[in-house]
């Protein structure tokens, strides 16, 4: 099979950054079902043991040495320790680092985004469900079942409502090539633009669904690109948090209106102004996809 | 989470920053004895929501005996909402310009930003909608920090003379110590004042700390949850996330998209949601029972809507929570569920044995809620 999709696929070897934890061993096993590439756990002090028949090393230093080349990593470490794992991944040549880790503090992900993205690495997350490419590569969390594969690209701040989207596309026939959750933080690495890039040059995308939420101006920067772009794949979005009470936190540490940006009114006046259609149910994305398809 | 004035400009001063004169009053006797202090005052309601001035909640007084009045109109007043339990009561600055500067991060180059703006004392919303073109931004090297270039910057932009250069990099710096030490997503001199008797001033100041960094400032994290309504507080106790909303429609759904999803359906079908309640991935029994028994008590809600998409949240589970808190405080009001996942056919029949339907399509149970609301 050619491989297809964005940032990881089939041949991708993965690493596993806290291993040894409840949900790093949990998650092992999943995407091992899968079919994931996972040839490497780290943790500290538990070098030498294996999870779900995966090598466990104390140091990504060691982990690497014994394995050879990593492409990625997916960290499950607590938000204390999860920055150190980051840098560690980084300082070993892993080009895509996934942080499913929330809580971790705001200046440190300023730190080590800034520091991944210096360094050519693609942090996707942090407070993130992860990456998909689907049928080849599942690096994080999301419940594999509910995605079928096809030539829709995914981009979302979301997890549980990516799901759910991605179910309602399912149920008209529209499966998903990549599924790339940014994660639910004020900084994240990747944006709306970073994964747009990518799979614009994905020859096995067609179409992008951005998923978005209220808080910070990630969907107005990207009608502002996708104003001025060439020529371009179509987008469809849905924005939620229209209900939401300005200055109030909603769950995510993101999704917050502050400072007079990050309302839903405005998300949705750019997308559209930007000639991408928004759905007011996540019902509705795909009678939006059908029309800008022109089936 | 937000400091107080008062608690941001303390920061502020033992930081090298100049603030007025002031002292905190908890009653109208101690702001007379400011006043008696000080001089004219301006007495300013601590509360944390924004737009305090238009509200009400900041007067000048002349006279102690002014003050005193006024403070006792101000504690038993509330503004926006909140009631005032505390008052600054400063020193009457006579002000020449109001400027604006604040440092935050901008989450598009992920980096630290000044904001700088010779227009101060108005909300930097309004700001941004009237003038955008009057704030100047100066981003900052997460590796690298302040460095004093961006004073100059600040200083330029401010129109101040040269002989504030010094002035300008002790604040400019401070501000950078400031979020570094404090974990602050912003802080804000709102004005920043410049005096009659040309000094520089803060007239007010905002500090917001980061939430997930509270546990490196112990002193902080205990007065977490105070800004919180009574409800947000117990479901803050019970680790959900939860917001207050004013609607009739209680909600309990798994992830924070999906919660605000499924409240902006219940607002496209004509209903309204009371509430935001996200418990998270993977809640077994209990969580749910703490939930629903929590939205069940719940006084404005006239209907229960539970919206749970899993992948790995049990449908049983969820069934077998609903059933128990229905047990412990009885079927106080309709419930409607929608779930789908793992074991979703034992869940099925759990709640079809107490008579409840799931729903499988979000927008039919949404529409449900909806109209149960308006009956």
């Amino acid at each position: 099979m050619i491989s297809m999709g964005i940032l990881v696929n089939s041949s991708t070897k993965v690493l596993v950054q806290g291993i040894t934890g409840r949900e790093g061993s949990f998650h092992t096993k999943l995407m091992l079902e899968y079919g994931t590439k996972v040839v490497a756990g780290t943790s500290p002090g538990k070098g030498g043991s294996y999870v779900h028949g995966v090598p466990v090393y104390d140091t990504v230093y060691e982990a690497v040495r014994e394995q050879g080349p990593i492409d990625a990593s997916i960290i499950f470490v607590p938000a204390r320790l999860a920055s150190d794992a980051v840098y560690e991944a980084v300082d070993h040549w892993l080009r895509v680092v996934v942080v499913i880790t929330e809580g971790i503090p705001l200046h440190d992900e300023v730190k080590f985004v800034n520091y991944a993205r210096s360094r050519g690495v693609d942090v996707v997350g942090p407070n993130t469900p992860g990456v998909m490419t689907v049928g080849e590569c599942k690096l994080g969390i999301m419940p594999a079942q509910v995605f079928a594969r096809g030539y829709v690209g995914l981009v979302s701040r979301s997890g549980t409502l990516t799901y759910e989207i991605a179910r309602e596309l399912g149920k008209r026939g529209y499966g998903i090539s990549t599924v790339v959750g940014l994660g639910g933080d004020p900084v994240t690495g990747l944006d709306f633009i970073d994964v747009y890039e990518r799979f614009f040059k994905d020859s096995e995308t067609k179409a992008v669904v951005l998923i978005g939420e209220i808080g910070g101006d990630a969907e107005e920067r990207f009608a502002r690109y996708y104003t001025n772009l060439g020529p371009r794949k179509p987008v469809v979005a849905y924005v939620a948090g229209k209900a939401a009470s300005p200055g109030k936190r909603m769950g995510h540490a993101g999704a917050i209106i502050s400072m007079g940006v990050g309302d839903y009114t405005s998300k949705r006046a750019g997308l559209e102004s930007a000639g991408i259609p928004v759905a007011d149910t996540p019902s509705q994305v795909p009678d939006l996809l059908e029309k800008v398809l022109g089936k | 989470m937000k400091l107080y004035e008062l608690e941001s400009k303390e920061i502020a001063a033992r930081y090298g920053i100049p603030t007025p004169r002031g002292r905190v009053a908890t009653n109208p006797q101690e702001a007379s004895r400011v006043a008696r202090e000080l001089g004219p005052v301006v007495l300013k309601a601590q509360v944390l929501v924004g737009g305090r001035g238009l509200a009400g909640g900041v007067k000048i007084a002349g006279k102690p005996d002014e003050a005193y009045s006024i403070a006792k109109r101000l504690f038993s007043s509330s503004i926006r909402g909140e009631k005032v339990e505390k008052l600054l009561v400063e020193e009457k600055v006579g002000i020449s310009r109001e400027l604006y500067l604040s440092l935050t991060v901008d989450r598009a180059t992920r980096r630290p930003v000044y904001l700088v703006s010779e227009i101060g004392g108005i909300e930097i919303e309004e700001l941004a909608k009237k003038h955008p073109e009057k704030i100047h931004k100066i981003y900052v090297d997460p590796g690298v920090g302040y460095t004093d270039y961006m004073a100059r910057e600040v200083l330029q932009t401010l129109k101040l003379a040269w002989t504030f250069l010094q002035d300008i990099v002790n604040i400019t710096r401070a501000m950078y110590r400031i979020m570094t030490d404090y974990d602050a997503e912003l802080v804000e001199f709102n004005p920043l004042a410049l005096t009659n008797d040309n000094r520089l001033v803060a007239l007010d100041a905002k500090i917001i700390i980061d939430d997930n960094s509270l546990y490196r400032h112990p002193e902080l994290q205990k007065l977490r949850g105070r800004e919180l309504s009574e409800y947000e507080k117990r479901a803050r106790e019970l680790e959900f996330s939860y917001v207050e909303l004013d609607g009739d429609i209680g909600v309990i759904c798994n992830g924070a998209g999906s919660t605000m999803a499924t409240m902006d359906s219940i607002l496209y079908y004509g209903g309204r949601p009371a509430n935001f309640l996200d418990i998270g991935g993977g809640a077994r029994s209990e969580r749910i029972k703490e939930a629903v028994r929590l939205m069940l008590m719940h006084p404005r809600s006239r209907v229960l809507l539970i919206n749970v998409f899993g992948g790995i949240t049990r449908c049983d589970e969820v069934a077998m929570g609903i059933i128990e808190a229905i047990r412990e405080v009885g079927a106080r009001k309709p419930i409607i569920v929608r779930m789908l996942g793992t074991n979703e056919e034992e869940g099925r029949r759990i709640l079809r044995e107490r008579g409840i339907e799931i729903y499988d399509e979000m927008d039919d149970a949404v529409k449900a809620a909806v109209e149960l609301a308006k009956g």
